[in-house]
Order: structure tokens, then sequence, then C-alpha cells
């Protein structure tokens, strides 16, 4: 099956973008679309990528100045009068720090107000801890109404930012820094609330990888390596993690009975829970998580955080063993 | 928007008693709730809701309408007993406030009541989601809509962070279709606004915030009204209003107390009337008054 995804997989010089840039680009083809789209920051408007629309609709802008918390309630007030706004800051402060107003004035209100979280996961790197979000997709999957979407590259998440202007209902969308391969091409199919396999070995697969952000890449190009050791992996991108895909995630635990699940987030909450909330109820089996074990992060490259907080590649392919081996 | 005459106080005067007695039914039908706020801001909703307001109160979600955002929420007796008699839903519905299955939340709830502009309860969230209102009109139709955002907070949600967030958003924005009504009845929960984190000099904040300021007694209606009319008249700021209120107006021994904060009749302090007895004190007071609530500065 063609899953059109970039034909440079895995060549050494697949191309790398990061994925806020598609949030970017996203606003503002969904401004073009929509003339109710709006767009709030809180004095992150490069990082966010804000300033892709904000140079084009300067009108349809709101500079808040490092004020989280009201943004999240200034965009409820623009939502309720038929706007569909669009709030950016770091993850770590949106829905860091403004988490009540968003569950009030948004969740509650059932404002149609869309939450971009940016340098969400400890990729950040050199910031450090304080600037690491890994707990933004408990905060967000757990407030009733939200939608959680957690693109892979940055097609992916223009597609996604586009997709939520359509939609009516709060969404956030999460965010990473760094550059990162771009495993997804303009024909890619994305809906929110499906997930789509990404990797699929020749014949029965005897294990299930599901994964989230930029580690999706990484969960490939593990599922590609342990063929060599004869053992076949299948690769989902769970892109939302709210609606979550059951059919998808109880097909693959079906399939193959035992799952590793694969994000830059707490394990306590984050995805690879709610995954477990999906199987324990209907369709249990042996489930590895790879995620940040309770701690904080810390100051480092992305590649040496990623390393020592086991959510890179080898890590991966660790797991996997581990569990075919069970 | 016009003048006051001597008939329409009168009006207000007698539609503000009315809503007072609604509250003490209320909140004696509930068994809890908030007494001091509801009472002390009695005058202002009825000088809103059957003078200042443009609205429809049999088509709640007329396009437009002026917005009324009630950023304290907890002092919501007194915006569902002015809503019930302004016709917005029947006045005997009062009597289902904090029940299950009620359309009165214990905190407003917007999608449960129409007329409710926004769900509030937890403080300081009001102003901005006003503020965003404000400019999204003034994005739609520039500055000459004749729609005004009123947001009505508390003094004592004043110690929240996001409230000056609010504040210094809707100054940089000028947003002259935005006014802010604040309850400054100088008690909160745990005693006097100046005891537990004080506000003065307020006024002086909101000036150095680029807001226009305007200080009124707050249960005077000519006061009210021309405060509304000052505010209107001011083209490049928002506005704020100060109405300095008693808490617990018109029922005495409740008035100035905050012990009454979040206290119902029948549970309120007994060092001057008995548990007991005080929604029956309360209510005959009001009704004894027929209406004269004089201000306390007149």
């Amino acid at each position: 099956m063609d899953m059109k995804l970039n034909p440079k997989l895995f060549d050494e010089d697949i191309e790398q973008m990061p994925i806020r840039h598609g949030y970017g680009e996203g606003i503002l083809i969904a401004g073009k679309r929509d003339k109710r789209v709006v767009a709030l920051c809180a004095d992150l408007t490069d990082s966010t990528k804000t300033n892709v629309f904000a140079n084009v609709y300067p009108d349809r802008f709101i500079e808040m100045g490092i004020g989280e918390q009201s943004m999240a309630s200034v965009a409820s007030g623009l939502a309720a009068m038929g706007k569909i706004p669009f709030l950016a800051s770091y993850a770590m402060f949106s829905p860091g720090r403004n988490w009540e107003q968003i569950r009030t004035t948004i969740c509650y209100n059932n404002a149609n107000v869309k939450i971009g979280g940016a340098h969400a996961g400890i990729s950040v790197g050199p910031d450090g801890g304080t600037h690491q979000a890994i707990e933004d997709i408990a905060l967000m999957r757990i407030i009733p109404r939200m939608n959680v979407i957690v693109p892979c590259d940055a097609i992916e998440a223009r597609k996604a930012t586009i997709a939520a202007a359509e939609i009516i209902g709060p969404v956030y969308i999460r965010l990473a820094r760094e550059a990162t391969p771009v495993i997804t091409t303009e024909e890619t199919p994305f809906a929110i609330g499906e997930a789509r396999v990404v990797f699929r070995p020749d014949g029965d697969a005897d294990i299930g990888i599901i994964a989230i952000g930029s580690l999706v890449y990484d969960a490939i190009m593990a599922a590609k390596r342990v063929e060599a050791d004869g053992i076949k992996a299948r690769v989902l991108n769970l892109s939302t993690i709210k609606p979550i895909d059951t059919d998808a995630i109880i097909e693959l635990a079906r399939d193959t009975k035992r799952i590793i699940t694969v994000e830059e987030h707490q394990i306590k909450g984050g995805m690879g829970s709610a995954v477990a909330e999906v199987l324990s109820e209907y369709c249990p089996v042996k489930i590895k998580y790879i995620g940040i074990r309770d701690a904080f992060g810390q100051s480092g490259t992305p590649e040496e955080l990623l390393s020592h907080y086991g959510l890179d590649r080898e890590s991966i392919v660790e797991a996997v063993r581990s569990l075919i081996a069970t | 928007m016009p003048h006051l005459d001597d008939k329409k106080v009168a009006y207000l005067e007698h539609k503000a008693n009315e809503i007072r007695q609604s509250i003490i039914e209320m909140l004696l039908a509930a068994g809890s709730g908030h007494t001091a706020g509801p009472l002390g801001m009695a005058d202002v909703f009825a000088a809103f809701y059957f003078h200042i307001l443009n609205h429809r109160p049999s088509e709640p979600f007329w396009e437009g309408r002026d917005r009324l955002i009630l950023s304290n929420g907890h002092i919501c007796p007194v915006l569902y007993a002015a809503m019930a008699h302004a016709g917005y839903f029947p006045v005997k519905e009062l009597k289902t406030l904090r029940k299950f299955g009620s359309r009165l939340q214990g905190h407003p709830h917007r999608e449960f009541l129409p007329g409710i502009e926004t769900s509030s309860g937890p403080l300081g969230s009001g102003l901005s989601q006003a503020i965003g209102m404000a400019l999204a009109d003034r994005m739609d139709h520039g500055t000459a809509s004749n729609k005004f955002f009123y947001c009505f907070m508390g003094d004592g949600e004043l110690d929240c962070g996001q409230v000056w967030e609010a504040f210094m958003l809707a100054g940089k924005e000028r947003l002259h279709n935005l006014i802010a009504v604040i309850d400054r009845n100088n008690i909160q929960i745990d005693g006097f606004t100046e005891d537990i984190m004080p506000l003065e000099p307020l006024k002086e904040k909101f000036e150095s915030f680029n807001w226009h300021v305007i200080e009124i007694n707050g249960h005077s209606f000519e006061e009210i009204n021309d405060a509304v009319e000052q505010a209107k008249s001011v083209f490049s700021l928002p506005s704020v209003i100060i109405a300095h209120t008693i808490p617990g107006k018109g029922v005495l021994f409740a008035e100035r107390r905050f012990e009454w904060h979040g206290a119902p009749p029948g549970q309120g302090p007994e060092d001057v009337v008995p548990k007991k007895d005080q929604g029956k004190e309360a209510l005959a007071e009001l009704r004894s008054l027929g209406g004269k609530i004089s201000g306390e500065h007149e």
C-alpha cells in the first residue's frame, strides 16, 4: 500500500524543517481562506511562526505581550463574537501557565479557540528544563472538548492547523522547535482523529510501534533497523491523541499483540497512557512505554537529551527487542 | 439611553427592590450562595437591565445587543434576578438556583441559560474576554459601531494578576467600546480588601494603565447613568466606573459585613439576627421599604 510518504524517507539527505513552521504556514493559509481567522501571540511571534500571519494580516493579529493567561481569555472573547482565534506561545507557558483559563474560558465555554504550543518536548535543548514542556499533552487531553494534535513534521503541522480552523471547538496543536525530517508529503492523507500507518513490513507484523511528533521518524528508522534481526514492526503515527483513533489502535494491537509507545512527554498522562486507556479496556496486550520517566529535563543538545532520557532510536530498538523476547 | 427623570428613578428603585427580594428568596431556596455582593450590586443591575443596556430579553442572541460580561460569577443571583425580572425567563425559575437540572448554575454557565454571555466563577478572567469581544467588534465594524461591552467585576478579583494583564492590553488598544464596572464594596472572603491585599490608590492605578476613570455612588441611579454616558463619550480610552457600594445593601443586618460574602440568609453571623429568622427578617425589611433604598451618600 502506498502511504505517499517522502520518497527520500530512508535517505541521509531527507529534508529537515521545524514542525512549528507548518503552524505558521497553516494559519496564513487558513487566514486567507477565512477572514474570521485571527492570531494572538505572547511576545514570541518569530519563535511560534505567528509572524508569518501577522506580517500579512496585521489588523487581525493581537500582540499580547507576555500575558498568556489573558491571551487565552481574550481568544475566548474573540471566539464569542465569531472569530476563529489561533493563540501561540511556548507550550511551557501556554498551556503550562494558563491552564485554568483554557479550561474555563475556552473549553467550559465551548469557545472555538485553537492553541499552538511551540517548543514542546525536551528536544528544545540548551534552554533547559524550565522551557521543556513535557506535561502539556496530559494537561490538554484531560479537559473535556479539547482536541489534541501532535504533528509528526512541518507538512503535517500545516495540514493540522488548516484542519483545526475548519472544525468547531477547541484544538491544541503541539509543536517542536528543532528542524526534523519531513516524512510526509502534500499527498499524504491527513484528517483529525485518524491515525496512519507509516511503516508496514511485508507480511504479518510482530510488534506495533505507536509514535508521535518528530519521534515518528525515529520509530520508522528503528522499525527498519530491526528488520535485519527478522523482527517485523508496524509503525502508527497517532497524530491526533484526542479524539483518539480507537479502531486503528485496536487493530494494531490485535495484529501484533505487542505495543510500544514513543513520545517526548511524561509517560504519566501522555500519549502512551491514552493508548493504554484504549487497550486495557478493549484489547489488553503487552505495552512498553518510551517517554520521560517522572523527571524534569535539562540543558544539552537535542541528541544528548533524547539519548539520556531513553527516547532515541537506539532506545526504541532496545525496547522492540526486549518486548519481542518476552 | 434617555435621561433619568424622577418617574424613571422611582421605577428603577422599585425594580432594584424586586431584585433584592428575589435574591433573598433564591438563596433561601438554595441553602447556599453569596448574599453581600448580589444585594450590593442590585441597583447597578437594575440600572443596566431596565435602562442602560441595548438588549432584547425575548431575543437573547440578537446580534446587535450590548454585551454584559459578569466576571465575578459568584454574584450571579443578582444577574439571574435582573434577567428574570427583565423577561429573559420566568421569575419562578429563580428558585431552582443551584439545584440539579437547573439552568441557574451555582456559577453562571453560558450554555445553560440564553442571555449569559460567558461562563464565570474563577475570578479575574472576565475583562480579558470582554476585551476579546470588543476587539472583534472593532475589527468588523471599526470605531463607528454603537455596541458597548460592559464588564462587571468585583474589587476582590483585582488581586488576580490576569486582571492587570487585561487592563494593560485594553489601555494599549484604546478600546473606547469597553466599559468596566468595579463593584467597590471593600470586602472579600477573608476580610476587608485593604487588609487582605490593599488596592488603593485604585483610581490612580487605572489612570496609569491608560484608562478613563469615573468614581460613583453605586446606589445612585443618576450617578450610574451619568457615568455610563460619560464613559461612552470618551472616544480614545477604555473607561472604568468604580461603583462604591455597600455589601448587603438593603438588609441592615448584613450591610458592610464581610462575613456575609459567601453565606446565604439562614447561615450568616447571628450576633444581630438568629439564623432561623434571617430570611424572614431580610424579606420583611425589603418589603417595608417598598423600593425606597436611599444611597449612602445622598
